[in-house]
């Protein structure tokens, strides 16, 4: 029953302060799916609670043991046909009802075509950062999902290829919908329409080593004209600018290169997340820290401090070529 | 006298100096082959290992009290985890059945030992080994200092995390060596309950009339043979793996990390049921003596229980929607998944019947018993939500689910397992355990539970996952998460509590005579502690009840059983 | 107990403990086994490099010895039953030959396979299905030969009489699930598989 008095409050708590990723707060159709299904099992689950939970209360308060009992023993009773086919059919009739609710809605959720004007996105899980690659567009990001809302005049759904480089992950956003696992030799897809813009959150729900807390998502839902401009924004290559060419080089000629890339320059690696508009993204290390030139620095000089355990190495700069490279990553919008 | 340190047991103590006699205790605790005493260090040994799995929780609770706690590095939380649920599944919770059934099991069905005494001592030093061999791991590696080389995969090892590539170092061998070794000790356990029941039962003992602790006993110990050696296998799969450089589960040659998953959960969700039968054989027994009736609908019992173990069989994949089965996987298991309610359910009505028209006294066993119905309901009704597939994809590796199952292996395991000590406690000693202490330990646990593991549905719906060392504070968490770890730490006082009951009674506890519970089974007929032979001639029985049937000569249960 | 009157359970008879923990064991064993050849069949065709299943030669003499080694082995229980020692122990004979004939011959197949065909344990996702399926019931070989052994020592001796036919039953039981899983194996490894 608490169940229902937190169903009313967690809508609220999600639109204040707090961004907390509800499942109560369903923003997507899957999600909504769901949502409706998980009010009708739990109407349903709830009454059998009354039910059985009331018996329990009443036998405990109406037959314990009083002072005032007669010595003997109460009269035994083995067992009774009747009641018990009845306690017996009554759980197969529930069950057949849920079954079938339930397989409606697995249905429409897991088998639903393709529309033409689907976004693919490709989403690829490392050991603790997500990549997203949109295929169609030429725009390879990290942590930071952008899709675009979706309305029923002009849907246009999202369509993840999860996949995984190394072991399993799990894309998990509540307010858009459950979550699918990503696993390395059984590539998944799964879809989302969120309906109105915003910022949700989710983060990696399957076990996948010693920074797995810390494999956050933030999927940015924009307009759809604010999501033209963020992808004309990101077909662009890395912005050059000759300020911080040292910068630049301290990148291009360091380890920074193996496991980065920024477009529009030599830096090719695939380990990392692609960097060429770090800017654009509000976090680091997967979500572990704000994108400020502060944290950068720390996190270049020592991943430990955010995320012990990270796969990035101490960088081992200097601190001049550190200021230069932070001061170079700063500029890529 | 003084180079004789072990003396042959039996033989008369008297003239041994102080420290021959404890070693001679000792020793005989050692050799034993005797049913009563191996079940009784098995439950010892399931305590000590709650202690230890209890204080692993106790960390990981500080740790998530607040966000970003630094108490416990990453990599301590991880093993901490992980060896708490190794722990209580493996070295808590499969003693306590197996402890529990090898004191009582003989004892009940009127035989003198189980069929195999040696084996089953055998069974029990594999596991106690396994055990011990799974805990140097904190001592192994680097040593104490960053707590070794304890697994840290979690307890369902998820290939290819546990793949040389990503788990260098021993961590996941001492998990898959530890669990080989208490597998076969189970497996030898499992083999001696069957082998005991089926032929080792006293004149008039036809499987109809055998109580029902000892009926799911045997269907615990069938669904042990299959389900144990399957993890058996995967576990030699993922060594050969990493010591013979195999590719069962490289993703990298074409192996596969779902097929791990199948043999896994194939042996994990029938494990569930393993443990908590046993538990509803407790419940079983203890009910109908504390309302002073028959057991209401023995025969839809054993069949509901048989009925579990057969369903189980097909439900494991209900821990994999999330993996992307066919829509009509994901259906197929939702549906055997909501069956397993049927005949739980049939339990539970029929437990509830049994109390109907009672006279009930809630002593400590019947005040566990009576939790564990009203949560065993809740955990019944969180697992049909789970087993709603789109329901799952959002509730799946989420808070929501380990509520879920602390609400099956404690909310309903754990306290079967407490009334199953209260209850029987004095025949074992002799003594009884203090019910002053036992109401405490009872009222601070079931409010301590309630507080964890209620919050934990909460916490989970808002989408906390689990397996996470720390989280965010903007998320919501932190209040719950608090509320949480104060409820974790009312029930370690309980738990303490508890332990010291055990030791106090057993010093000054009052005498408990042979039956203090006017009970009706056989075991309750022999001396509190019963001798070494357990009966001084082989008892013969006419109906379920043989006990009954001679505190009530002029209306037997014979003539109305069914 | 006494007060309670005995009744018309004068025959009371349970099965032997022995067969009840060899059967139990068996069911065991198989969801072992099961749990292999699922992965095997799972697995086949599915390595991504190395020697394929191709390499194989059916073993037909291999396993005519084992699966003959099950008949004779028969014919030990029945001599063992009627007191029949000398028999008993020819027929026994007879049976660990033919046990070790069949290890011996996959020896020589392993040998093959490893030193002329370059296919071992780590070599690819086939070696490592093929070695493991095919090594745990060479295993159970193994083990199975080690307790025949024993009774053989025994029956040299002159310690096994026929009172112990019971035991040595339960034992067979074992060689007999030993044998029949080979069936399972030949057919999903030389035949399906191949």
């Amino acid at each position: 029953m608490l169940t229902l008095a937190f169903m009313r409050a967690a809508p609220s708590v999600a639109q204040g302060a707090l961004t907390t990723p509800s499942i109560l707060a369903p923003a997507s159709t899957p999600a909504h799916e769901t949502f409706a299904l998980s009010q009708f099992v739990l109407v349903i689950t709830g009454t059998i609670f009354v039910v059985v939970g009331g018996l329990l209360a009443f036998v405990i308060i109406r037959f314990h043991a009083r002072k005032t009992d007669a010595g003997h023993e109460p009269a035994q009773i083995y067992g009774g046909t009747q009641v018990e086919l009845a306690w017996t059919v009554i759980p197969v009739l529930t069950v057949v009802v849920l079954f079938l609710t339930t397989a409606r809605v697995i249905f429409a959720i897991q088998d639903a075509p393709e529309p033409k004007s689907a976004l693919d996105v490709t989403v690829v899980g490392h050991q603790f950062w997500w990549e997203f690659r949109y295929p169609k567009l030429g725009i390879v990001t990290a942590n930071e999902l952008h899709i675009p809302a979706s309305t029923s005049d002009a849907p246009q759904p999202a369509y993840l290829q999860l996949l995984s480089a190394d072991v399993d992950h799990s894309f998990w956003v509540p307010q858009l919908g459950g979550k699918t696992d990503l696993i390395p030799d059984h590539p998944n897809q799964m879809w989302i329409d969120a309906d109105k813009p915003g910022l949700y959150l989710g983060q990696c729900a399957q076990f996948c080593g010693i920074e797995h807390a810390k494999m956050l998502i933030r999927v940015y839902v924009d307009t759809p004209q604010g999501f033209d401009a963020w992808v004309k924004n990101q077909q662009q290559p890395a912005m050059d600018d000759a300020a911080v060419a040292a910068g630049r080089r301290v990148f291009e000629s360091e380890a920074c290169a193996n496991c980065h890339t920024i477009v529009g320059t030599s830096a090719h690696g695939t380990f990392g997340p692609d960097l060429t508009h770090l800017m654009s993204r509000a976090t680091i290390a997967a979500g572990a820290a704000a994108n400020t030139p502060d944290n950068l620095r720390s996190w270049i000089e020592d991943p430990n401090t955010f995320k012990p355990g990270a796969l990035m190495p101490a960088m081992q700069l200097s601190d001049q070529e550190t200021d230069e490279v932070v001061a170079y990553l700063t500029t890529l919008r | 006298m003084a180079d004789q340190t072990f003396p042959i047991p039996g033989t008369p103590d008297v003239g041994l100096s102080r420290g021959a006699a404890v070693l001679e205790w000792l020793h005989s605790w050692v050799v034993t082959v005797d049913h009563k005493k191996l079940g009784i260090l098995y439950v010892v040994y399931a305590i000590f290992f709650m202690l230890v799995a209890g204080a692993e929780a106790m960390a990981i609770r500080i740790q998530l009290a607040i966000p970003h706690n630094h108490f416990l590095s990453p990599e301590l939380y991880n093993e901490f985890f992980t060896m708490h649920g190794t722990t209580m599944v493996f070295l808590v919770g499969m003693t306590f059945i197996f402890g529990f059934g090898n004191y009582l099991v003989p004892l009940m069905i009127g035989a003198r030992d189980m069929a195999f005494p040696r084996l089953n001592a055998f069974s029990f030093w594999m596991t106690a080994f396994g055990g011990l061999l799974l805990y140097y791991s904190f001592i192994g590696g680097f040593g104490l200092y960053g707590m070794g080389s304890a697994p840290d995969v979690t307890w369902w090892a998820y290939a290819p995390l546990t793949e040389r590539a990503f788990s260098p170092g021993h961590n996941t061998d001492y998990w898959a060596l530890a669990l080989i070794v208490t597998g076969f000790g189970t497996l030898g356990a499992a083999i001696n309950t069957l082998a005991t029941v089926f032929s080792m039962r006293c004149r008039g003992m036809t499987l109809f009339r055998m109580p029902l602790f000892v009926w799911l006993m045997t269907v615990t110990s069938g669904l042990t043979l299959i389900t144990i050696t399957p993890l058996t296998a995967a576990q030699v799969m993922l060594t050969i793996d990493r010591y013979l450089g195999g590719h069962f589960f490289d993703t990298q040659a074409g192996g596969s990390a779902t097929v791990w998953m199948h043999f896994f959960w194939i042996f994990g969700h029938p494990e569930v049921y393993v443990l908590i039968l046993p538990a509803f054989g407790i419940a079983s027994e203890v009910i109908p003596v504390f309302s002073r009736k028959a057991i209401f609908g023995y025969p839809a019992m054993v069949a509901a229980s048989i009925g579990i173990a057969f369903v189980s069989l097909s439900v494991w994949a209900h821990h994999m929607f999330t993996i992307g089965m066919t829509s009509v996987s994901n259906a197929f298991f939702a549906l055997s998944t909501m069956m397993v309610g049927i005949p739980t359910g049939i339990k539970i009505f029929n437990w509830i019947a049994t109390m109907w028209g009672g006279k009930i006294r809630f002593a400590t066993p019947m005040l566990f018993c009576t939790a564990f119905l009203f949560q065993f309901l809740c955990a019944g009704l969180t697992g049909i939500m789970l087993a709603v597939a789109p329901w799952n994809w959002q509730l799946h590796n989420s808070y929501f689910v380990i509520a879920h199952f602390h609400y099956t292996l404690t909310g309903s395991f754990v306290f079967c397992m407490f009334a199953g000590i209260y209850y029987w406690y004095p025949k074992v000693t002799g003594r009884m355990l203090s019910e002053t202490l036992g109401k405490w330990h009872f009222w601070l646990f079931f409010i301590g539970f309630h507080m964890t593991f209620d919050t934990m549905h909460f916490v989970g719906i808002l989408g906390m996952p689990r397996s996470i060392y720390t989280y965010e504070p903007d998320r919501g968490w932190n209040t719950l998460n608090m509320i949480i770890s104060v409820g974790g730490l009312i029930q370690a006082i309980a738990v303490l509590i508890l332990a010291w009951n055990l030791i106090d009674s057993f010093l000054h506890g009052s005498a408990a005579g042979n039956d203090p519970w006017d009970a009706w089974t056989l075991e309750w007929s022999t001396p509190s502690p019963p001798p070494p032979y357990n009966f001084a001639t082989d008892p013969v029985v006419r109906s379920r009840r043989p006990l009954w049937d001679i505190k009530h000569p002029n209306d037997p249960d014979w003539k109305y059983e069914r | 107990m006494s007060s309670i009157p005995i009744f018309a359970d004068e025959n009371w008879r349970l099965p032997s403990r022995g067969r009840v923990a060899m059967f139990s064991l068996i069911i065991g064993e198989s969801a072992i086994f099961t749990i292999f050849v699922v992965a095997y069949i799972y697995y086949i065709g599915r390595s991504t490099y190395g020697p394929t299943p191709q390499i194989l030669d059916v073993p037909w003499f291999n396993t005519v010895c084992l699966l003959s080694s099950s008949i004779s082995i028969l014919f030990a229980e029945r001599a063992i039953e009627r007191g029949r020692m000398r028999s008993f122990g020819a027929w026994w004979a007879l049976t660990m030959l033919l046990g070790i004939v069949f290890l011996a011959g996959t020896t020589v197949e392993w040998k093959r396979l490893i030193y002329t065909d370059g296919l071992s344990i780590r070599t690819n996702l086939f070696g490592t299905t093929f070695y493991s399926l095919v090594g745990l019931h060479a295993t159970h070989v193994v083990v199975g030969l080690l307790m025949l052994s024993l009774v053989m020592i025994f029956t040299l001796l002159g310690r096994v009489e026929q009172r112990h036919a019971e035991r040595i039953q339960v034992l067979s039981l074992y060689w007999h699930f030993v044998d029949a899983v080979w069936v399972v194996v030949f057919t999903v490894v030389y035949m399906v598989g191949r």
